[in-house]
């Protein structure tokens, strides 16, 4: 089962600038969370944040009682190889092969037999679906192949905590389909917390257990996905329907001005409305039951009275048929 | 028909987001994180600090396993290999400049005989250690600096330590005893190379004799000075590998910051490598005392 993690009150500052400040939120075991944002709302440095990476200035990152920010060196190392962090663009070493960069972490952190390496190695390249690309060497594959390679190293030590830094950029639709259901898949064979660091509307809409937005150096909302998908603060809405009009602007946040004269206009009605959600994904035919859905069901159904209107009827629509939610 | 392309004014407003954003930013007050303004004059005393902090971690490191014999061996054969032959090439012109300078200046002396002595103390003591500063900071560490800079923009070394593994233990520290091992054996290759080049030139163009030149070479020369030579080597092999992996380790903003810390790093290496020539020469003529003195 996957671990918790425990995010108090955040802060992080590079000089002079703020990037976000006092976040605070909680992963729930085993489930999948999503953190959407704008571009450059720091949801990268958040999930580096949480890894002990980047430093934050005030705030802590509980994770089985070692704080990622302050704890000794030495407990952080240690509690990383609970942690699979697939990046941006992969950060394979680039003097390796695939294989040999896979295989990392297992020489690293294992006395395997070299043997035994091969078989995780190629079992995991086959998840991603990069047999034959063993032998090459990052440099000589294409981005999106860098990227799932990237996930099949993260994946390599059966971690119990996965971050994935924006896992559809430089994918076309239909792999980030395939990673998305990868991931759940994933999910329910391992039981793994996750958290997604994306804009992708299609993986936020369908991937995740919770999200969470980050916008203007504030955490806007965490929580339930159907609090999200469902909510109609301005910031939310927009960003879900892709809109020019709303707080969002090119640079991330529209000055007043700009915001009064763009009301006033009103040319186009916005549509209103409770939007649909869509349904979660499931784990493909043959998989385990997710042990991270039946307990959230069980979390969210304790917690039904705190939340909007709107968000509780999306929650039992999509418990009512059946129990559809997880399949027993 | 277009909407108006949001404009940011010149100073983005510092305003808390509105109550409507939810529970997270609702209630809690805004206040701006602690921030000291770090001091500008205190930057280069920050910067020497960082680096001392790195030579004391990768020097607990070398004594705390895991051990990365491969990687050892790959840098040891890499940073042999691209400075071999540039040491050996400038090692004869030097040893050669010495005896036929030291040559003129004792031929007017009328200390001819002293010739042997003067040029390969002066070859051992200093020339010797100090070619081996240029070859290791200007071919090993510039190599080394690029090397772990580029590594570092990549986010090679992220991934690394997000796997658990320290990148000092890693990579800095095979990189930093190979070129301490290669200055050492290159410092020998050099003295040897040194000396028969100025003895060669000694008695073949400025008319010296064999046995005089190696008379006064065993009157003036003791071991402690090849000791000396050989430690200055050591440590200059150090310095240049801890200073190119500071610079590597930092760059500042993107390629063309590793591009900065590159040169930056061999010219840092250069002029520590020249004080502490220096200062270890001055102690050691402190305190060992002069042959037949």
């Amino acid at each position: 089962m996957g671990i918790e993690v425990v995010v108090e009150g955040l802060t992080k500052s590079f000089g002079k600038q703020n990037i976000w400040q006092d976040v605070s939120l909680t992963l729930p075991a085993g489930e999948v969370s999503v953190m959407l944002g704008p571009s450059g709302t720091g949801k990268t440095v958040f999930l580096k944040s949480i890894i002990g990476l980047l430093k934050p200035e005030q705030g802590r990152v509980l994770i089985n009682g070692v704080d990622m920010v302050n704890s000794p060196e030495r407990d952080i190392m240690e509690t990383r190889k609970l942690f699979g962090l697939m990046f941006q663009d992969g950060a394979l070493f680039g003097s390796m092969s695939l294989f040999d960069n896979i295989a990392f972490p297992l020489r690293e952190h294992t006395r395997k037999k070299e043997s035994e390496i091969r078989r995780i190695v190629m079992e995991r390249i086959d998840i991603v679906g990069l047999l034959g690309a063993e032998g090459k060497l990052p440099g000589e594959i294409s981005g999106g192949m860098r990227k799932r390679a990237g996930l099949a190293r993260a994946l390599v030590l059966d971690p119990q905590i996965i971050l994935c830094d924006e896992p559809d950029s430089g994918l076309d639709p239909v792999r980030t389909a395939y990673l998305s259901q990868l991931l759940i898949d994933l999910n329910a064979q391992i039981d793994a917390t996750m958290l997604i660091v994306t804009h992708n509307l299609d993986i936020a809409a369908s991937v995740p257990d919770n999200m969470g937005m980050l916008f203007c150096r504030n955490l806007v909302t965490f929580g339930p996905r159907e609090v999200l998908l469902t909510s109609d603060t301005p910031v939310v809405s927009q960003f879900l329907a892709g809109r020019r009009e709303g707080p969002i602007g090119m640079s991330e946040e529209k000055d007043a001005a700009t915001l009064a004269a763009e009301q006033q206009a009103d040319t186009v009605p916005l549509p209103t409305g409770p939007r649909t959600v869509v349904p979660q994904l499931e784990p493909s035919p043959g998989m385990p039951v997710r042990q991270g859905a039946l307990r959230r069901r069980e979390r969210v159904m304790s917690m039904m009275g705190q939340l909007p209107e709107a968000a509780r009827t999306a929650i039992l629509d999509s418990y009512a048929p059946a129990a559809g939610g997880a399949r027993a | 028909m277009t909407a108006p392309m949001p404009v940011r004014p010149p100073e983005p407003p510092e305003k808390p987001p509105p109550a409507a954003f939810g529970k997270t930013a609702g209630g809690i007050p805004e206040k701006a994180p602690v921030q000291r303004r770090p001091s500008r004059l205190l930057a280069p005393l920050r910067e020497t600090g960082k680096l001392f902090a790195l030579a004391v971690a990768v020097a607990r490191a070398i004594f705390r396993g895991p051990f990365q014999v491969r990687e050892f061996i790959e840098q040891f054969w890499f940073v042999a290999s691209v400075t071999i032959l540039p040491a050996a090439l400038v090692s004869i012109p030097f040893g050669a400049v010495i005896a036929l300078q030291v040559g003129s200046l004792t031929q007017q002396l009328g200390a001819q005989s002293f010739t042997g002595g003067a040029s390969v103390l002066a070859v051992i003591q200093q020339a010797s250690p100090l070619i081996v500063a240029l070859l290791i900071s200007g071919a090993a560490g510039s190599a080394i600096c690029a090397d772990l800079g580029s590594r570092k923009i990549r986010e090679e070394l992220d991934a690394m330590e997000v796997m658990g593994v320290s990148p000092i233990q890693r990579l800095v520290v095979p990189r930093v005893l190979a070129a301490m091992l290669v200055a050492v054996l290159l410092n020998g290759l050099i003295s040897v190379v040194g000396t028969l080049g100025g003895y060669f030139f000694n008695v073949i163009m400025q008319d010296g004799t064999p046995g005089a030149y190696l008379a006064s070479f065993s009157a003036l020369a003791q071991l402690p000075d090849l000791y000396i030579s050989e430690f200055k080597a050591l440590i200059f092999g150090f310095i240049a590998g801890i200073v190119a992996a500071y610079r590597g380790l930092n760059p500042r903003g993107g390629p063309k910051g590793v591009g900065d810390a590159v040169n930056q790093s061999v010219v840092i290496t250069f002029m520590l490598l020249f004080f502490v020539n220096m200062v270890l020469t001055a102690i050691y003529l402190q305190i060992v005392p002069a042959k037949g003195s």
